[in-house]
C-alpha cells in the first residue's frame, strides 16, 4: 500500500521533483563526507580567512576558512538523522495515542484528548525553549527525543478520527465478533489502515522538524557546536554576513529546498490518498 | 399542442484517458410539449442526467457539446447562445430540481433567502417582493406556515419539505419547463407520492411540460405521458406510457420489466438482465445491448436505429422490422 | 446557545490549566533546577545562590512550586524576572503592543492578500497562474522565516539601505507624533514581509483547498441552475469556505507566534517574541514561564473566539 503511494507521487510533476530531491540529498548525506574534506580539520591556522565560492570551494569558505560545502554535507547529515528520528518518534506516539482513544472511546479518550488539547495550546517552539533554557547543551540524543515527543498531538488527532470511522467498518464489527482482543483490532485492522495518513503526517513532519531544529540551532539551543549544522551556520554567519554573504546563504538554500522537496512529496502522497481522485 | 422543447442528436463528448474522446450521450433526441410530462428513464451511467444538464448548457467541462446536435427553446437556439444569454434560460425559461435536497442547498443561507434570489436574478422586482413571491411559492409546493418557514434554514426541514423547497426554487423565475433529476430517490416512499403528486399538480395549474428523469418504472406509470427509455447513450424505446406498459419491446425494456418484483402471484426468483451496463467509453460495436440481449441476431451487429412498432411507438432494435403491427403502423 | 457558549468557555478553561500544568512540569523535566546554571559566569558564592534559590522558591517540593505559581497567576503576578529584576508581568506588558503591532499587520494581509490570492487560484483552478502560485507558496512555507529575515535586513536594509534592518524606531529622530508613527512604519516594512512570507503561503493554500472543496458541492449546481451570476455562485461556495479559514485563523496563531520569535530577534523588534529569546539566553526562567503563560493563554483564547465566531456564523451550529 505504501509503496503503492510512492508510485503515485511519483506520477505528478511535484512529487516526483521532491523525491528525486531527497533521494539525492540522502546519497549526498550518505557518501559526501567521504569523498569532500573534513570540515573539522581543516583549520588554516595562518589564514583564517573567508574566501568567496571558486574552484576548490564551490560554495566558499567561512571565517574560520572551513569549507562551506563540506559543512553544508555534513549538516545535511544531521539534519536528515534528527528529523528522520525524531519524526519517526512522532509518528508512533501520535498512532498509538490516537488510535488507543479513538478506538476505546469513553473516559480514556477525553483525557487523552483533554491533554493533546492542552499541550496543542502550547506552541512546539515554547515548549522546547521552556525545557531548553533550564538544560541548554543538550546531547543530540536528548534533542532528539524532546523534539519527537512534542510533535505527536496534531498526528494523535488526526488517527483519532480515522479510528472513529473504522471502528464502525464492517470488518472491525466481524472481527469484535469472533472475540479479537482490542489490541489485535488495534493493530491488525486499524493501524494498517491509517498508514497512509501516517505517512503524510511523516512525510510533512520531517519538513517542519528540519525548521524546528533549524531555528533552535539559530538561537543556539539545538545542535551545539562543533557538530554542523544548518541552522548553526546560519547563526556562525551572522557576523559575516555583510562581508561573506556566501556563508549564510547556501545554508538557508538547503533548508528551504529540502523542506520545500518534503512537502511536495507530503502534498502528492496526500493527494493520491484522496479517493476522490483529480 | 405547441411545442416547447426540441432536442436533436444530442451528442456530448469528455476526453478518454487514453486519448481521444468518448460519448457518453450519443445521439439523443427527443420533443417536449406544454402541459406534458416525458419520463427518460434508465439505469445510472446511461446518461440521462447529462442530457437534462446540457438544455441549461451546465455540461460540466471537460466536456463539450457536439456543435451538430440541437437544443430548441420554442424559438431560441440554445447551442446558439453566447455570453450572458445561457444564464437567461437557466431559471427563466427551464428550470431544474436535483436528486438529494440535503445537500442540494445551501445550509448557511435560509430557504425564503435562497428562493427570493431566485426570483431577483431574473424577475425585476423589489426585495419585499421577492420575498412575497416566496412565501407564495413555498404556500403552492404545499409547506404549512410559509410565512414563517421563509426564515428557516435547511437543516431545520424534512426531507419531504426540503424536496418541496427545492421546487419551489425551480419555479421561483417561472420558468415554462421543469427538469426534475431523480426527484424522489433521495426520500422514503410515503413522501415520494406526495413529491410526485406536487409535480403533477404544478404542471396542471401552470401549464408547464415537465422532463422527469428516473431510474424507477414505479413512478412513472401514471405520472409521465410518454416515456423514453436510454441505454448506453441513446434513447432505445419510446412511446406513450400506456403502450409502453403493455407492450413493452425492446428487449431492453422488457428487461426492466421482468426484473421489477411483483406483489401479486407467487414469489418467484428476481430476473435481473444479465451482464452488467458498458461503461462510456467502451460502448459495444452494433447494437449496444447485444452482449446482454437473449435476442440477440446476426443484423445485431450493425447499429440499429429508431424504427417504429407501433403509433408513437419506436425502438432502437433491428426487432422492429419482423414485429410489424397488423394493422398497420400509422407513424408520426 | 448561552449554555453551549459557557461549556465552551469551560472547556477552554481547562485546557489552559493542563497547558500550564504541562509547561511548568517540562521546566522541571530535566536535571538541574532553573537556577542551575545561573551561577556561571557569575561571581556568586554558594549561600548566595542558596538565597536566590530561596527567593525563587526553589527549595519546596514540586506541587507546592506549582501551586504558588497558579495561585500567584490568579493574582496577576509571574514573579519576578531574575535579569531585569523587575516583575514579569510589566515586561510583558511593556513588549506585548509591539508584538501585537506586528502580528495584527500580518494576519491583516493574511486575510486580505492570502485569502484573495486562495479565492483567485481555486477560480482559475489547473490555470497557468494557479501553478506558479501553488509554486511559490510552496516555497514560502519551506523558507525558514529567520532565514529570511536576516537575508532581507542585509539586502534591503545594509546593502541597499532602502529601510532599516533593525529596531522599531530611530533613536535620532525628533518630529511629532506623525513623524514617530511614519518611522515605525518603515521600520515595521521588513520583519512584516519576513513573518507574511512564510504565513500567506500557508492561507493562500487552504484557502485554494476548502473553496475548491465547495465548489464541488452539488447546492452549487443548483445555484447555477438557478441562472446566477457566476460571482453570485463563488459567494455560495465562498460563504462555506469561510469555516475552514476560520479554523485557520486559530490555527495559525501557534505559527505566527512562532515566527515572531525568530523574526522580532532577527530584526531586534522590541516584542514578545524577542524577549523570550533572550529570557531563553539569560536562564530567566520566571519571565519564559510568563511569557510562555501569556502565549497559551491568547491561543486559547483565539480558539475560543473562533469557535464563538463558528456558532454564529453556521446555522447549523447555532440553532442545534
Amino acid at each position: 500500500m505504501i509503496a503503492d503511494l510512492l508510485r503515485a507521487a511519483w506520477r505528478t510533476p511535484g512529487g516526483r521533483a521532491g523525491l528525486v530531491f531527497l533521494v539525492f540529498l540522502v546519497l549526498l548525506a550518505l557518501l559526501g563526507p567521504l569523498v569532500l574534506p573534513d570540515p573539522f580539520q581543516q583549520f588554516d591556522l595562518v589564514e583564517l580567512q573567508s574566501a568567496p565560492p571558486s574552484g576548490p570551494h564551490p560554495f566558499g569558505t567561512d571565517q574560520l576558512s572551513r569549507d562551506v560545502l563540506s559543512r553544508v554535507v555534513n549538516g545535511a547529515r544531521v539534519s536528515l538523522a534528527v528529523a528522520g528520528i525524531a519524526v519517526a518518534l512522532s509518528v508512533t506516539l501520535g498512532a498509538v495515542v490516537g488510535l488507543v482513544a479513538g478506538y476505546l472511546g469513553g473516559g480514556v479518550d477525553a483525557v487523552l484528548m483533554r491533554l493533546v488539547d492542552g499541550a496543542m495550546a502550547v506552541p512546539r517552539l515554547f515548549l522546547l525553549l521552556v525545557v531548553l533554557a533550564v538544560a541548554s547543551r543538550v546531547p543530540l540524543a536528548v534533542l532528539i527525543v524532546l523534539i519527537g515527543t512534542t510533535g505527536w498531538f496534531a498526528t494523535s488527532r488526526l488517527i483519532r478520527a480515522e479510528a472513529l470511522r473504522l471502528r464502525e467498518e464492517t470488518y472491525v464489527r466481524a472481527a469484535e465478533a469472533l472475540g479479537a482482543s482490542r489490541r489485535r483490532i488495534i493493530f491488525r485492522h486499524l493501524l494498517v489502515n491509517t498508514a497512509g495518513p501516517l505517512l503524510v503526517a511523516a512525510t510533512l513532519g520531517v519538513g517542519d522538524v528540519i525548521l524546528l531544529e533549524a531555528g533552535l540551532s539559530f538561537l543556539g539551543l539545538g545542535v551545539q557546536p562543533p557538530t554542523p549544522s544548518w541552522g548553526g551556520m546560519i547563526l556562525d554567519a551572522r557576523p559575516v554576513l555583510e562581508s561573506a554573504p556566501w556563508v549564510g546563504i547556501f545554508p538557508g538554500v538547503m533548508i528551504t529546498l529540502t523542506v520545500l522537496a518534503t512537502n511536495l512529496v507530503g502534498d502528492a502522497l496526500r493527494d493520491a490518498l484522496d479517493p476522490r481522485g483529480a | 399542442m405547441t411545442r416547447v422543447l426540441d432536442v436533436r442528436d444530442l451528442r456530448i463528448s469528455f476526453p478518454a484517458p487514453g486519448g481521444g474522446r468518448f460519448h457518453p450521450v450519443d445521439g439523443v433526441s427527443f420533443t417536449l410539449d406544454r402541459g406534458e410530462t416525458l419520463a427518460l428513464v434508465g439505469e445510472s451511467g446511461c446518461g440521462k442526467s447529462l442530457t437534462s444538464l446540457a438544455l441549461l448548457r451546465l455540461v460540466p467541462p471537460p466536456g463539450r457539446i457536439d456543435p451538430a446536435s440541437v437544443i430548441r427553446l420554442r424559438d431560441t437556439d440554445v447551442l446558439a447562445l453566447e455570453g450572458e444569454a445561457p444564464r437567461q434560460v437557466r431559471g427563466r425559461r427551464i428550470g431544474m430540481i436535483f436528486q438529494d435536497p440535503m445537500t442540494s442547498l445551501n445550509p448557511v443561507f435560509t430557504v425564503g433567502d435562497q428562493i427570493a434570489e431566485g426570483v431577483r436574478a431574473h424577475l425585476r422586482v423589489t426585495k419585499a417582493e421577492a420575498r412575497e413571491r416566496a412565501r407564495g411559492l413555498l404556500q403552492e409546493v404545499g409547506i404549512p406556515d410559509p410565512a414563517e418557514r421563509l426564515d428557516a434554514y435547511p437543516h431545520q426541514l424534512s426531507g419531504g419539505m426540503r424536496q418541496r423547497v427545492m421546487i419551489a426554487i425551480a419555479l421561483s423565475a417561472e420558468p415554462e419547463i421543469l427538469v426534475a433529476d431523480e426527484p424522489t430517490t433521495a426520500l422514503d416512499v410515503t413522501v415520494q407520492a406526495q413529491i410526485l403528486e406536487v409535480l403533477d399538480q404544478l404542471r396542471r395549474t401552470r401549464g408547464m411540460a415537465v422532463l422527469l428523469i428516473t431510474h424507477d418504472l414505479g413512478i412513472v406509470a401514471g405520472r409521465a405521458d410518454r416515456v423514453a427509455v436510454m441505454y448506453a447513450g441513446q434513447i432505445v424505446e419510446e412511446a406513450t406510457t400506456a403502450d409502453l406498459f403493455a407492450r413493452p419491446s425492446h428487449p431492453y425494456t422488457q428487461g426492466l420489466f421482468a426484473s421489477v418484483p411483483r406483489i401479486s402471484g407467487p414469489v418467484q426468483r428476481l430476473t435481473p438482465i444479465r451482464g452488467t451496463v458498458p461503461p462510456p467509453t467502451a460502448w459495444p460495436t452494433g447494437c449496444r445491448f447485444r452482449p446482454r440481449c437473449p435476442q440477440a441476431f446476426e443484423k445485431s451487429e450493425q447499429p440499429p436505429e429508431l424504427l417504429p412498432v407501433g403509433p408513437g411507438h419506436r425502438i432502437r432494435c433491428w426487432l422492429a422490422e419482423r414485429a410489424a403491427a397488423p394493422s398497420g403502423s400509422a407513424t408520426r | 446557545m448561552r449554555r453551549w457558549l459557557l461549556r465552551r468557555a469551560l472547556q477552554s478553561l481547562v485546557t489552559l490549566a493542563v497547558a500550564l500544568v504541562l509547561l511548568f512540569l517540562l521546566m522541571h523535566v530535566l536535571p538541574g533546577d532553573p537556577l542551575s546554571r545561573l551561577g556561571e559566569g557569575r561571581p556568586l558564592t554558594p549561600e548566595q545562590v542558596q538565597a536566590l534559590r530561596d527567593r525563587y522558591d526553589l527549595n519546596r517540593p514540586l506541587l507546592a512550586q506549582l501551586g504558588s505559581f497558579l495561585g500567584g497567576l490568579a493574582r496577576g503576578d509571574l514573579g519576578v524576572s531574575i535579569e531585569y529584576a523587575r516583575p514579569v508581568t510589566g515586561l510583558l506588558a511593556e513588549r506585548l503592543p509591539a508584538t501585537l503591532l506586528l502580528g495584527g499587520v500580518v494576519l491583516l494581509l493574511n486575510f486580505t492578500v492570502g485569502l484573495w490570492l486562495g479565492v483567485r487560484q481555486a477560480v482559475r483552478r489547473g490555470s497557468a497562474e494557479d501553478r506558479w502560485l501553488t509554486t511559490l507558496s510552496l516555497a514560502g512555507y519551506a523558507t525558514p522565516s529567520f532565514w529570511l529575515g536576516l537575508v532581507l535586513a542585509w539586502l534591503v536594509g545594509v546593502k541597499w539601505r532602502l529601510l532599516p534592518p533593525a529596531g522599531m524606531r530611530d533613536p535620532l529622530l525628533e518630529g511629532g507624533t506623525l513623524t514617530a508613527m511614519a518611522d515605525i512604519a518603515r521600520h515595521l516594512v521588513l520583519p512584516v514581509l519576513t513573518l507574511s512570507a512564510v504565513s500567506i503561503a500557508g492561507t493562500m493554500r487552504y484557502q485554494r483547498a476548502a473553496l475548491i472543496e465547495t465548489l464541488r458541492l452539488p447546492y452549487i449546481l443548483t445555484a447555477r441552475a438557478k441562472g446566477l451570476t457566476d460571482r453570485r455562485v463563488l459567494w455560495h461556495g465562498w460563504r462555506n469556505a469561510l469555516f475552514p479559514v476560520l479554523t485557520l485563523f486559530g490555527l495559525w496563531l501557534p505559527i505566527l507566534v512562532t515566527g515572531s520569535v525568530f523574526v522580532e530577534s532577527v530584526f531586534a523588534w522590541p516584542g514578545l517574541g524577542s524577549l523570550a529569546a533572550t529570557a531563553v539566553g539569560n536562564r530567566d526562567y520566571p519571565l519564559l514561564m510568563g511569557a510562555a503563560t501569556l502565549v497559551a493563554g491568547i491561543v486559547v483564547l483565539a480558539s475560543f473566539l473562533t469557535d464563538v465566531a463558528y456558532g454564529l456564523l453556521d446555522p447549523r451550529v447555532r440553532l442545534s
